[in-house]
């Protein structure tokens, strides 16, 4: 039935709060965390998000009634306390999946956190989750090889793997850099990876750092006869000098680049993913920028929304955090996002933050990475709380060991397979950690020696950001 | 006199090569793990000349849905006496993600 024009300013509520509706599999979900301003109701909060984050903007216009605008609008179908609380809820949002390009990740946040986010009837707005329904998971490619086809290029099975991030992160020439990550992966790493940092700066440009790092890879390969990598930054300036970073990691024989998705952009990142399935390249990701989005409980993007991004707009290992180390993460939460990396099926569970059932059909899993303030004294933390499919990397924890980087990833590369020979022989890995380390020990001067130097570090400071329960 | 040691490359053969040799009851262990997951048992072996590609000879087939231990330990050892100077080394063969749940060498060539 056709309808009339009715200039004016209507209450949002009155399209976008539909309490009685039940989502479609196809929708787009979305849960945002809400603090309205003083004396706003929660319906027209919440109807006023979905209004701004779909098809509504603040006045009728005669040109909605050109199309069936019910057919594309957003609309809030539920409202939730947050528990201990008293000023934010949760809405609970649908969105048409007409609404979204298909395979753009893009398309996705510019719309669910585009204008919305400055909107002054909130006074704070966070997306705790989004539910991509699989007919959007079905037009993007994600991880360009996945864990499994990782774990086969790189021939390492039944164990994390092992890396470390070169220092100092920024001022060594080429040559000296190679060395460090020589150093590295003939001590026992799987991995080294440049710092997010280092894109081509003129003490070090981008080429002469390349085949330096190629020529190390190469040599630790033939010595220590296992597979080995680092991961070559490619963010640059432009999309071109990306592609061409790219290009000549290729043609040196490398198997491995990186990426900042964040800083470097989902419409990079996804362009890049495509290529590196093209040209059989895995994909190693970092984050730089998450926490300035995603730290403050109230307001940004929670990081289970950005890891789901990730995953869809291709990469085969994420930074997560370490849960143990120098940065910020608490442990259940941690589970939850990298259920969403890994998993193939992720059921709905508030006590690891996962607002929806997430169904990933057949796209493939990123690897986890953990790294940052870490030393073997985390090992068996580390071990239990990230499973084999992850990346445990060491910077400090290998650089600054007395005899050096190789004795250090030594160290490293013993502790880890002395956690995970125990945890397959049915050992309480957490409960017994220090008498693993220190039998292991017994065997390697190198472990001793790092079990001596990091004994006192320890990182205990509050999670700015906890699971409201 | 330096404190600082000289650490020497050791050429090794991926998962728990930094460890040392298990005994036969640490080798008990990882079969055992092995068959709890569910995984089936698969042998492999090669000449260390060739021993960083991809495929190593199967020693017979994969032991599909094989819950005895002590078949796959004289299975192994069966391996190693027909194939005393090859590298030998048990699989945990995951089925349901095509991939190895677990591998490392028990039995290292010369």
């Amino acid at each position: 039935m056709s309808k009339k024009y009715d200039a004016g300013v209507k209450e949002y509520r009155d399209t976008y709060w539909t309490p009685d509706y039940v989502p479609l599999d196809t929708d787009l979900l979305a849960c945002f965390k809400c603090t309205g301003q003083e004396g706003v109701p929660r319906e027209e909060v919440a109807a006023a998000v979905a209004a701004e984050s779909s098809t509504g903007t603040w006045s009728t216009v005669w040109s909605e009634l050109l199309t069936d605008l019910d057919f594309y609008k957003g609309r809030c179908y539920r409202i939730e306390d947050v528990p201990g609380d008293k000023e934010a809820f949760y809405a609970f949002i649908a969105y048409p999946l007409d609404l979204f390009e298909e395979g753009s990740i893009t398309n996705v946040l510019t719309s669910l956190v585009g204008n919305v986010f400055g909107f002054k009837a909130l006074r704070h707005l966070r997306l705790e989750d989004i539910r991509f329904p699989m007919a959007f998971i079905k037009t993007c490619m994600g991880p360009p090889n996945g864990i499994v086809v990782e774990r086969d290029r790189m021939n390492k099975y039944g164990r994390p793997l092992l890396g470390c991030t070169i220092k100092p992160k920024l001022g060594l020439s080429g040559k000296n850099y190679g060395r460090v990550v020589y150093e590295c992966l003939r001590g026992g790493l799987d991995f080294t990876k440049d710092d997010e940092n280092i894109n081509s700066q003129p003490f070090q440009r981008w080429q002469n750092r390349f085949e330096f790092v190629a020529e190390a890879v190469q040599l630790a390969q033939e010595e220590t006869g296992e597979k080995k990598g680092h991961y070559l930054n490619c963010t640059a300036a432009t999309p071109e000098e990306m592609y061409e970073r790219a290009e000549f990691a290729k043609e040196l024989g490398q198997p491995i680049i990186m990426h900042d998705y964040i800083t470097g952009g989902f419409t990079a990142n996804t362009g890049l993913a495509k290529w590196c399935r093209k040209n059989g390249m895995l994909l190693h990701i970092h984050r730089a920028m998450h926490a300035v989005i995603d730290r403050h409980p109230k307001h940004g993007i929670h990081f289970r929304v950005l890891a789901k991004c990730l995953r869809l707009s291709g990469g085969d290992q994420l930074h997560t955090g370490t849960v143990v180390g120098k940065l910020e993460g608490d442990r259940q939460t941690t589970l939850g996002y990298i259920d969403q990396l890994r998993e193939s099926f992720v059921p709905e569970d508030r006590t690891r933050g996962n607002f929806f059932d997430q169904d990933w059909g057949s796209m493939g899993g990123v690897f986890a990475v953990a790294s940052g303030g870490i030393h073997v004294w985390h090992m068996p933390a580390l071990v239990a709380i990230f499973g084999d499919d992850s990346v445990l990397q060491f910077g400090g924890g290998t650089h600054g060991h007395p005899w050096g980087s190789a004795a250090g990833a030594a160290a490293n590369r013993v502790a880890l397979e002395a956690c995970v020979k125990a945890r397959n022989a049915g050992r309480e890995i957490e409960k017994e950690g220090r008498d693993i380390l220190t039998e292991a020990a017994k065997h390697s001067p190198e472990l001793a020696i790092a079990l001596e130097t990091w004994k006192e570090i320890k990182f205990e400071f509050d999670t700015v950001d906890k699971l409201d329960v | 006199m330096s404190t600082v040691g000289d650490y020497q490359t050791v050429a090794t053969l991926e998962t728990f090569g930094f460890l040392p040799p298990f005994t036969q009851d640490e080798i008990y262990d990882q079969i055992a793990y092995i068959i709890a997951q569910g995984w089936s048992p698969l042998i492999e072996h090669v000449h260390p000349s060739r021993s960083m590609a991809t495929y190593w000879s199967y020693w017979k087939l994969p032991f599909f849905g094989e819950k005895d231990l002590g078949v796959i330990v004289s299975e192994l050892e069966a391996c190693h006496r027909a194939y005393p100077d090859h590298h030998v080394r048990l699989v945990g063969y995951d089925a349901y993600t095509q991939s190895q749940g677990s591998c490392f060498v028990v039995f290292e060539g010369r």
